[in-house]
């Protein structure tokens, strides 16, 4: 097990900077997932700390030893791609056991690793097949397998899940967190997918064109978002946002009402308000007329899309028994305690108690 | 179906459609097979006229116009084989040390050119790309005297290495680009696997893109194999002892400067000339075949 520390790390194309300075702490023995979407550089930063892509400025420390210039190989880390890179031509048994051989590692000692790996895995009868012999999550496990026989100091996942249909991504999530439960070992993990995100990580490290938006455990991120980016992007479905004014008296939401929240300073605000925290029955601090457009039906739940008069449109969440329908007229309320507020930059602002 | 017929079953319209489509099918497959049936004879036709001819004595080579000799002249075989100052068996050991060595050289130089300029990253890459494509374009007959001076001047005149030498420095552009485009296509995550699991960039092209490799391989192996194999005009340049002759000039020595040809014993080596291709074709688009086998990597 070994901490990972990126300082002021940053990458650069041919002068095009993508990744602006990260400073991250990984903990050791924790599950970090980096997460954000396409573009934001989560993958370049996985593969600069698994030594695949060239640091162009800070410095990336394994344990307490700067990497920066040490080979792939010898940073004692393993990692699992998004394609799983299951050497086509080798059996399974080759393919777990083809890194520790390029170690000079005697060969009682691989046929151990790869026994305890393939058990772990059960993957134990597939092993003298070919990797084009297999379905897509036998070729996960497999790719699984060739990174823990390895036993690393660190796991690094690239998106290892978004190849598999939803039944089996939800199978291999289960079976990846009790892994980590068994092994203890740091690991990183990148995925677009907040719903891996949250179930997985210890804490997760939202990124965003080349940012640190914010580092926290899911129920931080969710709870207390650190910005309307952040905001926006943990929560499925989405955050609702409302503009508008802060006066000394509340904040006015235009063309809606008055929310009795007071913040420190007056100017433009956006009030987030999540779609469970949105009541269907006016209740709340404040109310809003609005026209169903669509429902959808979830069985234990339904989100049902609003369109306010004014012309927002609002998601709200309600259990799978309530009765809504398209066209039908409702009204909108939610408590000013559940609101997320956030400043003109897009920061969050706490209400005024 | 017919206009008087009952209002059918779905099971008797979906059968009357289903033999209509089977008796469409038979006469297009029919009409198709036909048309490339004659087309194959034309292309193989001097290949027929040839094997006969090798069996035909001199006089009917060209005198009689039926491809069935009358009689079998199976000495022109063994009379062929024997018919020059120097032995046919010779002639082919000669071919085949330079066309083996030329296949090893190609194939393992190409790849190697093509490895580094697929997958390794080095300053001028781009321009040393473009030169490599230049001389594609540039036609042997072009390089030939240049090339014979400089060979010359080595001392290598009268000897196999002017055949064989430029073959392991990566010559021949047109191997070098179809293993780079088949390197291309595979994944680089293979290759990241493979620099995660400890392997130098040799150990990678080795272990790795080598042997998912064999469909181009093989294919740069025939190539490379026919070419070298029939070529006439290289050895023609640089080999002048008849004891040196590959066995395309061999062949040519039937044509003798005196006007007595021996055409029968000729056409008979001629068709001894063209089995080790054959025979290499046979073995080496088994790898072909295989490779492609071998791809679907998610």
């Amino acid at each position: 097990m070994a901490s990972v520390t990126l300082s002021e790390v940053r990458k650069a194309y041919s002068g095009f900077e993508v990744i602006h300075g990260i400073d991250l702490e990984v903990q050791s023995g924790e599950f970090l997932v980096l997460v954000g979407p396409s573009g934001c550089g989560k993958s370049t930063l996985l593969r600069m700390i698994a030594g695949l892509e060239d640091i162009t400025d800070g410095t990336v420390s394994i344990g307490d030893r700067v990497v920066n210039d040490l080979p792939a190989s010898q940073r004692n880390l393993s990692m699992v791609f998004q394609s799983y890179a299951l050497y086509p031509h080798m059996t399974v048994r080759k393919n777990l056991a083809f890194g520790l051989s390029n170690l000079r590692m005697p060969k009682d000692e691989i046929a151990r690793r790869v026994a305890d790996a393939a058990r772990i895995l059960r993957i134990e009868e597939l092993l003298e097949r070919k990797p084009r012999q297999l379905s897509g999550g036998q070729k996960q496990r497999v790719a699984i397998g060739r990174a823990i026989v390895r036993e690393p100091q660190l796991f690094l996942f690239d998106e290892p899940l978004s190849n598999l249909d939803a039944e089996l991504r939800v199978q291999m999530r289960v079976e990846l967190a009790s892994l980590y439960n068994r092994l203890g070992t740091t690991m990183i993990y990148v995925t677009h997918d907040q719903t891996e995100a949250m179930t997985m990580a210890t804490r997760i490290a939202v990124l965003n064109k080349g940012n640190l938006e914010q580092v926290g455990t899911p129920y931080e991120l969710y709870n207390h978002p650190r910005n309307l980016f952040v905001a926006s992007f943990i929560g499925s479905p989405k955050m609702n946002l409302l503009t508008g004014q802060a006066t000394g008296q509340g904040i006015d939401l235009s063309g809606i009402g008055r929310l009795p929240t007071r913040v420190a300073a007056d100017g433009a605000v956006t009030v987030g308000i999540r779609p469970e925290h949105l009541a269907l029955d006016g209740s709340g601090d404040i109310a809003m007329d609005g026209t169903i457009t669509l429902v959808e039906y979830l069985g234990s739940e339904i989100f049902v899309y609003v369109d306010l008069a004014d012309g927002h449109n609002l998601l709200a969440q309600a259990p799978g028994n309530a009765q809504f329908k398209r066209g039908d007229k409702v009204r909108l309320g939610f408590k000013a305690n559940d609101a997320h507020l956030f400043d003109a930059a897009g920061n969050r602002i706490e209400a005024k108690a | 179906m017919t206009a008087t017929a009952m209002p059918a079953t779905t099971a008797e319209i979906a059968r009357a459609y289903r033999e209509e489509r089977a008796r469409r099918a038979k006469r297009a497959g029919l009409l198709k097979h036909v048309f490339l049936i004659l087309t194959s004879l034309i292309m193989v036709y001097p290949l027929l006229w040839m094997l006969s001819a090798s069996f035909k004595p001199d006089n009917q080579i060209f005198g009689s116009l039926s491809l069935w000799p009358s009689t079998f002249e199976w000495q022109n075989y063994w009379e062929g084989w024997n018919a020059l100052p120097v032995s046919f068996t010779t002639f082919f050991w000669n071919s085949t040390v330079v066309t083996v060595l030329s296949v090893i050289g190609n194939v393992i130089s190409c790849s190697f050119a093509a490895y580094a300029f697929a997958r390794l990253e080095f300053s001028g890459k781009t321009i040393w790309f473009a030169l490599m494509m230049m001389t594609l374009m540039i036609p042997y007959h072009v390089v030939l005297i240049p090339q014979y001076i400089l060979f010359l001047n080595l001392g290598w005149v009268d000897t196999y290495l002017p055949l064989i030498v430029p073959r392991f420095l990566a010559g021949d552009a047109f191997f070098i680009f179809l293993m780079i485009q088949f390197f291309r296509q595979l994944p680089r995550e293979l290759d990241e696997a493979a620099m995660i699991d400890g392997c130098s960039p040799f150990k990678i092209y080795w272990a790795i893109i080598m042997p998912l490799s064999l469909p181009a391989m093989a294919t740069a192996a025939i190539f490379s194999f026919i070419w070298t194999w029939e070529d006439f005009l290289g050895p023609l340049v640089y080999l002048n002892d008849m004891q040196d002759y590959t066995v395309p000039l061999a062949l040519r020595s039937f044509i003798s400067t005196d006007g007595v040809s021996q055409y029968g014993p000729m056409f008979a080596m001629s068709i001894l000339s063209i089995l080790p291709i054959l025979l290499f074709f046979i073995i080496f688009q088994r790898l072909i075949i295989r490779g492609i086998a071998m791809s679907g990597l998610k």
